[in-house]
């Protein structure tokens, strides 16, 4: 294989297995939580669940300030490669391209080096991380494999990509094939651990928010 | 008129006095050559005296399914050149697209040269070899298989042109309908130097000669067997329009703003980055321009299998697959499959519920 059909692969039916994995995976776990259903509530309603509900999706992003001073550390570095990532899966031209050919919608690109420094933010604030959670002696004791799958799949198409844009070591077809890779590995990872997040949060926040509207109490 | 005899054993320096080339314009071209394959200014005498006193190589050119394209980008220069000078002046012993013989006479003047140089000629194939059915492509009834390895076991070394021949190219496309492979694939035991492009430039392939000339040995090559001083670097890290990529400026179409200010094409799916040649430093048609320089996206053309990468409009971050059918396809399907699985999950809810004794304050007085 050379690596020219390594890179074909990676961008053809290496990208469809992914894809698949990726999607169903996530719509089967989005539809059996759904259709889980819950026990109908017999108590009168004090308020409304949707208000409440999508309220508490807005707020839940804001860190509470008791928790911020007790966590500073974990929610600053969280936010920071939270907003990295975003900054490049989404505002990246080429990564535009991508997903204008497969959903058929675009919107303006930062300048790339403005993209490159938020790489190289999310890579040095996920290395913090890692750090932290080896040199708190809780975080340790609760972390398991899964946590270190999730941050490796998570990181990897951050530093591949950071690789394969500047072209060290390598070929730039075998960079880029390895980038494309590590992000069809962080798809198939995705609906099976807790990167599945990414949709469930916005269920959890309403649900939290709608059982509190429900009581006619704050969120 | 010399002989045929006087004219093998006359040099190289001798032919291109002979054909009006001064010194100086020689010097030039070596200086040139030596320049493109990186060596240092030194080793410009030595190229000279190696190209003045080489004696001319015998040369077997063996055309397979091909296009007559590589020979063309060799011998349709605009004017003539000193490097189709020099190519001139190796013996080119057959050639079946630009020797007069033909039928049974060019047969013949291919045995007679491999039997007078064994060991000692040059192999020039083009093309690539198919292997599902030797009718396929045949040469005066001889399969292009058997004339590759008949003509490979005398041969000093290989030098594979075009990218058909390198990698197998536009035949070995998918779905590859005659098997074609490449030369490398079948000969193992011989040095194979390939020279790929859709056509190479003419200067990589007098390249190439020019340095077996000079040192007797093959250049150094590349993982995929493509000589490094050529194909070192890539189309993108030596283009022009690099610095609009850095800066994210991209031509959105051929003819809006970005296009007519020369951005970059990497949106109307450039291969730039990804292909390694000398198109954006030796360029094309004497040095005028090279694709990317006319307005057109780099194809990729150096590289194997560049015929199916998708498409040459398709940028290279987007999936060479139809991915949105795929991903609405598998929703439809992950969709059922998720309602039946939460139908099953109800299911057994239910069941459990049901089964679950009720407690009664008798049966807590007990």
């Amino acid at each position: 294989m050379t690596e020219i059909d390594f890179l074909n692969w990676v961008r053809g039916p290496g990208f469809q297995i992914a894809t698949i994995i990726f999607v169903a995976g996530v719509l089967i776990r989005i539809f059996e939580i759904i259709l889980l259903g819950r026990k109908a509530n017999l108590a009168e309603a004090k308020g409304s669940e949707m208000s409440s509900g999508l309220r508490t999706i807005v707020t839940r992003s804001v860190p509470q300030a008791d928790s911020f001073k007790r966590s500073t550390f974990t929610i600053v570095t969280g936010y920071i490669f939270h907003i990295g990532l975003f900054v490049t899966i989404f505002l990246y031209a080429p990564h535009i391209l991508l997903i204008k050919d497969i959903v058929g919608i675009s919107w303006p690109a930062l300048p790339t080096p403005v993209v490159d420094a938020f790489a190289v933010i999310s890579i040095i604030s996920l290395l913090a991380i890692l750090i932290h959670r080896f040199s708190n002696k809780v975080l340790h004791y609760l972390t398991n494999f899964e946590d270190l799958l999730v941050w490796f799949v998570t990181i990897a198409p951050l530093v591949t990509g950071y690789i394969a844009f500047h072209r060290i070591g390598f070929t730039a077809p075998t960079l880029l094939g390895i980038h494309i890779l590590s992000v069809e590995i962080l798809m198939i990872v995705f609906p099976f651990t807790k990167l599945m997040h990414a949709f469930t949060l916005f269920m959890a926040r309403w649900y939290n928010g709608a059982i509190s509207g429900y009581r006619g109490v704050e969120s | 008129m010399t002989n045929k005899f006087d004219d093998k054993n006359k040099t190289l320096g001798d032919t291109l006095r002979s054909r009006g080339i001064s010194r100086r314009s020689f010097l030039k071209f070596c200086a040139a050559t030596a320049s493109m394959m990186a060596l240092p200014p030194a080793m410009i005498p030595k190229v000279a005296h190696a190209l003045e006193n080489a004696k001319r190589p015998s040369v077997i050119w063996l055309s397979f399914q091909e296009c007559t394209g590589c020979t063309e980008s060799l011998t349709r220069s605009h004017s003539a050149t000193i490097e189709n000078l020099i190519f001139d002046s190796i013996s080119l012993d057959y050639h079946h697209t630009l020797q007069a013989a033909s039928g049974h006479a060019a047969e013949a003047a291919r045995e007679a040269a491999m039997e007078e140089n064994h060991g000692n000629y040059i192999l020039v194939v083009d093309g690539s070899i198919p292997m599902d059915n030797p009718g396929y492509s045949t040469i005066a009834g001889i399969s292009n298989y058997d004339m590759l390895m008949d003509t490979a076991k005398g041969a000093a070394a290989i030098i594979a042109v075009g990218t058909c021949a390198t990698y197998g190219g536009i035949p070995h496309a998918k779905p590859n309908p005659t098997g074609a492979v490449s030369v490398g694939d079948l000969i193992k035991d011989k040095p194979i130097i390939n020279v790929p492009g859709c056509p190479p430039i003419p200067v990589v392939i007098t390249g190439v000669v020019t340095h077996f000339l000079t040192f007797g040995t093959i250049p150094e090559l590349d993982h995929i067997g493509r000589p490094k001083v050529f194909y070192g670097q890539s189309i993108h890290d030596r283009c022009y329009r690099r610095p609009f990529y850095d800066k994210g400026l991209f031509a959105e179409t051929f003819d809006d703003e970005g296009a007519q200010k020369g951005w970059c094409l990497f949106k109307l799916g450039c291969k730039g980055p990804t292909t390694y040649n000398a198109c954006a430093t030796t360029k094309w048609n004497n040095g005028t321009s090279f694709p990317i320089e006319a307005g057109h996206p780099c194809i990729g053309c150096s590289e194997p299998d560049f015929w199916d990468g998708g498409g040459f409009y398709k940028a290279l971050s987007m999936p060479t697959e139809n991915i949105t059918q795929t991903a609405l396809y598998t929703a439809a399907g992950a969709a059922a499959v998720g309602v039946a699985a939460g139908a099953l999950n109800r299911a057994k809810k239910n069941a459990a519920t049901k089964a679950h004794p009720n407690t009664t304050i008798e049966d807590l007085e007990k």
